[in-house]
């Protein structure tokens, strides 16, 4: 099969997207009233088919993190990091969850995870995972990946992405993801024997459509151009933001140092002494706060980092376009080449290079029959590739259609969440602004005592 | 000549020091003194108890003065300087002002140097006229310092900038290096003109009034070279010898300077530490605001959003830089300045020392009966005198110089206060309006939605 049977009606029933800036955000169930009546759920190995898991608001969350230490491939023990997932339903009377689900995931297999969505549904701009390695670094975070405070960025970053799925109104009926939840055991090896490796698009063939395509629809070019500068802003801006926190943590942190000194300069003070003592107290506080505030930050900076991510998720859709648009085109141009051939060959002129033309040329014509049979192969040749390009433009149509939705559903949430995102910038700045009012009228009512 | 003028004579009292800072009219008694009643008003004796009504007598003084024939009236009112020099009580006891400006540099073939002009205007008898305008170079002030120092080798004398400034490459030329020592300059002769003994030293007056080539002239007088080395020789030497029998009160001023010096040394790298990270801030920021416009240029949901954070931004980039400036004016100057003092201090200490130590080598010579008995009971007579005034001129100033310096480091700190708590208000103020706009926003958009 070459594409997810593409159910419109369920594809496109309007499902409501949670904002996901927070998580353990509750989420209602995808399948809600509307698709419940009368739609005999066709069985299909990727969608969730009896079980009402979706029937019921479930919470989802990466509640915890554990370093372990185990065998890896080539029998080498390594350290990582599992993170435990835990699933709960809600029950809609009294409002209790319940824990259904849990079990312990590492990194390795979420990338698989996608992976495996970014395959069997290449027309879905699918979430992104949290970075693999920290960067953007300022001076304080390490680029480690056992650093406590990456660790837990990341677990924030993971819940986001299984909410993001979940709360996505086609992805969220997968099986697989929906065995990512509760099978702990085995489904690697279920996620394979999708074979869906096989089915990946090779980066090389992609990246020769890319080139070569001619006619991609137009939308596609464009949302690439965007994505391009969206990445390319997001990066520029998260860069300057990790050097403007790294300043700013040497600004508050270097006043610490007044709180030291003036201690120990109010011992010889006879009348400045407690003005300088006191003061040098608001001092330490001021130093101390900028760790809770650049904190707060980091996770502004994971927000946009995930529409950083999301750059390249959009791409994603748009190589898959020109992919099937130059396959579409190499079909018809395949299938005119055939069609000239039985002409010339029906015809009787050669108006086009071929092996057999020179060959006939240099030893002799060939039979009428020879001629006919020919003919006739190529003429089947032509019916089957007719059909395949009906079907190709088919397919290329419905994808169009069904990716520009989904592209739609994501710029809303895109421009949702970036203004919550920045509206929130707004909101830590002037907390800091008003700690530090509090913090130096404080120490100025000392130095005034003085 | 002038000799009664230029003798030491310390002070006996105790100044009131009562809410002076820098540059306000040193707490002292400022003299407006016409030259028929000088010799009464140079306060040789001004007595303890009576610092008030002293003060009060001469503010008397000063009214009747601008109706006497014999000074001349100024030209510009003392009122007109409070911009120049900043003070706040007893407004009307100044009657030296003196500002510090317009540096120029001079080429020569055989060096190059900047001069600065000074304008000194005064009411005083003393002083031929009532505003002169002399050019210096920094060489000129290390002079005048210099005589200051020698005259009364236990007052403490205000510090002069530095000739160099040791970290990083700073071209002697550099605008900014030329401005702090310009100011520092200015501090620097109004401290003297506030102090009650010093700003009537004639070698100041000369420094004042004198043009250029009277200065160099004046200088070649007075002890020579030679002579000079001499006593420096004498003072290492006998500081050397070290101090048997400092008084405990002169411990104690010592133990503080010592323990005052490390402090404000520290306070000192502190607060320019404090102002290159600031600084450094500033330049990311500056950065920071435009990439958010680049953004809304793509995205035309978000265009308002964009460009109000970047606002934001921007804003709060200007009152950083606003901040660092007044850090820059206010604390780092004084800090600065109090660092020199304190080295000052410590070479004070070391005179008042050599000058007991004089004493205490004189008595030990009578004792073991080395020369002439008479001779140095003499000897020994003038030196007690001489330590006796030391000592109390360096214990009156000492007072002084702590009140100062309390209120110099408070208002410094105060300010420095200020100014951060104006840039959060400003912070605030703008990141508040960004977010009502927002809200405000939503809100609209949210009751079009409903159905």
């Amino acid at each position: 099969m070459e594409q997810p049977p593409l159910e419109p009606e369920r594809q496109l029933q309007p499902a409501p997207v949670e904002p996901l800036g927070c998580p353990d955000a509750e989420l209602e169930a995808a399948v809600s009233e509307e698709g419940e009546g009368g739609l005999e759920e066709v069985s299909e190995d990727r969608t969730m088919t009896e079980n009402n898991f979706w029937l019921k608001k479930i919470e989802i969350s990466v509640s915890e993190a554990e370093k372990r230490t185990g065998r890896n491939a080539m029998n080498m023990q390594e350290t990582y990091t599992a993170y435990l997932i835990e699933t709960r339903s809600v029950e809609h009377i009294d409002g209790q969850s319940i824990l259904t689900d849990s079990l312990w995931r590492r990194y390795s297999e979420f990338e698989l995870l996608r992976n495996y969505l970014l395959v069997f549904y290449p027309h879905i701009v699918v979430p992104p995972l949290p970075e693999k390695r920290a960067e953007f670094v300022w001076h304080k975070l390490s680029a480690d990946n056992m650093d406590p405070d990456f660790v837990e960025r990341r677990r924030i970053g993971l819940e986001n992405f299984l909410l993001r799925v979940a709360s996505h109104p086609v992805l969220c009926r997968d099986k697989i993801f929906y065995l990512f939840l509760t099978q702990e055991g085995n489904w690697k090896e279920t996620v394979n024997e999708t074979g869906f490796q096989l089915k990946a698009d090779s980066r090389l063939k992609a990246l020769n459509a890319t080139f070569r395509v001619k006619n991609p629809d137009k939308r596609f070019t464009e949302l690439k151009h965007y994505s391009d500068e969206l990445q390319s802003v997001i990066s520029h801006l998260l860069r300057v933001r990790a050097r403007v926190a790294d300043r700013l943590y040497g600004v508050y942190k270097v006043h610490g140092n007044y709180g030291r000194v003036f201690s120990e300069w109010s011992a010889i003070e006879k009348e400045m002494g407690d003005g300088l003592q006191s003061a040098g107290h608001h001092m330490d506080v001021y130093a101390s706060s900028i760790d809770d505030i650049l904190e707060d930050e980091e996770h502004y900076a994971d927000q946009l980092k995930e529409y950083l991510f999301y750059a390249e998720a959009l791409r994603a859709v748009c190589r898959k376009h020109e992919l099937m648009q130059y396959d579409l085109e190499m079909a018809a141009q395949d299938l005119a080449s055939k069609k000239q051939q039985c002409e010339e060959l029906a015809t009787g002129t050669v108006r086009t290079f071929s092996l057999k033309g020179m060959t006939t040329k240099l030893f002799g014509q060939e039979t009428p029959e020879q001629r006919e049979a020919r003919i006739k192969v190529l003429e089947e040749q032509i019916n089957e590739g007719e059909q395949q390009l009906k079907c190709k433009n088919l397919e290329g149509r419905e994808f169009v259609k069904n990716a520009w939705a989904d592209i739609e559903r994501f710029k809303e949430q895109k421009n949702h969440d970036l203004k919550e995102a920045l509206i929130s910038y707004a909101v830590m700045q002037i907390s800091m602004c008003k700690k530090g009012i509090q913090v130096w009228t404080n120490a100025k009512e000392c130095f005034s005592k003085m | 000549m002038e000799g009664e003028r230029r003798a030491s004579q310390p002070r006996s009292s105790g100044l009131p020091a009562g809410g002076a800072d820098g540059e306000s009219p040193g707490g002292g008694a400022p003299l407006s003194g016409s030259s028929g009643s000088s010799a009464l008003l140079q306060a040789e004796v001004l007595d303890l108890d009576e610092d008030e009504d002293d003060l009060e007598v001469f503010s008397k003084d000063a009214s009747l003065m601008d109706m006497n024939s014999f000074s001349p009236m100024m030209p510009t009112s003392p009122l007109s300087m409070i911009n120049q020099i900043k003070f706040e009580d007893e407004p009307d006891l100044k009657d030296l002002f003196i500002t510090v400006d317009e540096p120029e540099s001079h080429v020569t073939t055989i060096e190059t140097f900047v001069t600065y002009r000074i304008i000194t205007k005064t009411s005083r008898g003393e002083f031929d006229s009532s505003e002169f305008e002399v050019r210096r170079r920094y060489q000129d002030f290390l002079w005048l310092k210099g005589k200051l120092e020698e005259a009364h080798p236990t007052l403490i004398i205000p510090p002069l900038p530095e000739k160099f400034i040791v970290k990083g490459m700073v071209e002697r030329f550099n605008d900014d290096f030329i401005e702090t020592r310009r100011k520092a300059l200015h501090k620097f002769l109004n401290r003297i003109a506030d102090h009650p003994t010093l700003t009537f030293n004639e070698d100041f007056k000369v420094f004042l009034t004198a043009q250029a080539w009277e200065l160099s002239s004046y200088k070649k007088q007075g002890p020579g070279l030679l002579s000079r080395m001499g006593q420096t020789v004498r003072a290492v030497a006998s500081s050397m010898r070290g101090v048997k029998n400092r008084p405990e009160e002169f411990m104690d001023m010592n133990n503080f300077i010592e323990a005052f010096s490390q402090k404000i040394n520290l306070i000192d790298k502190i607060s320019q530490r404090i102002y290159k990270e600031e600084r450094e801030y500033f330049e990311e920021m500056k950065e920071y605001g435009p990439i958010h416009i680049l953004w809304s240029a793509s995205e035309e949901d978000l265009v308002d959003s964009l460009k109000g954070v970047a606002s934001c931004i921007d804003k709060c980039c200007k009152a950083t830089e606003k901040r660092m400036f007044g850090l820059s004016e206010t604390l780092l100057p004084v800090v600065h300045e109090y660092v020199l003092y304190s080295e000052m201090l410590m070479g004070v200490m070391k005179r008042r020392d050599q000058i007991q130590a004089e004493l205490d080598s004189k008595v030990e010579a009578l004792t073991y009966k080395k020369a002439d008995t008479d001779v140095l009971t003499e000897e020994i007579g003038k030196l007690e005198d001489k330590v006796e005034c030391a000592n109390n001129a360096l214990k009156a100033d000492w007072e002084r110089w702590k009140q100062n310096m309390q209120n110099d480091i408070k208002s410094a700190f105060t300010d420095m206060a200020e100014e951060n708590i104006n840039y959060y208000e400003q912070c605030l103020a703008t990141w508040e309006s960004f977010l009502t706009s927002q809200t405000d926003l939503q809100l609209e958009e949210t009751s079009e939605d409903k159905p």
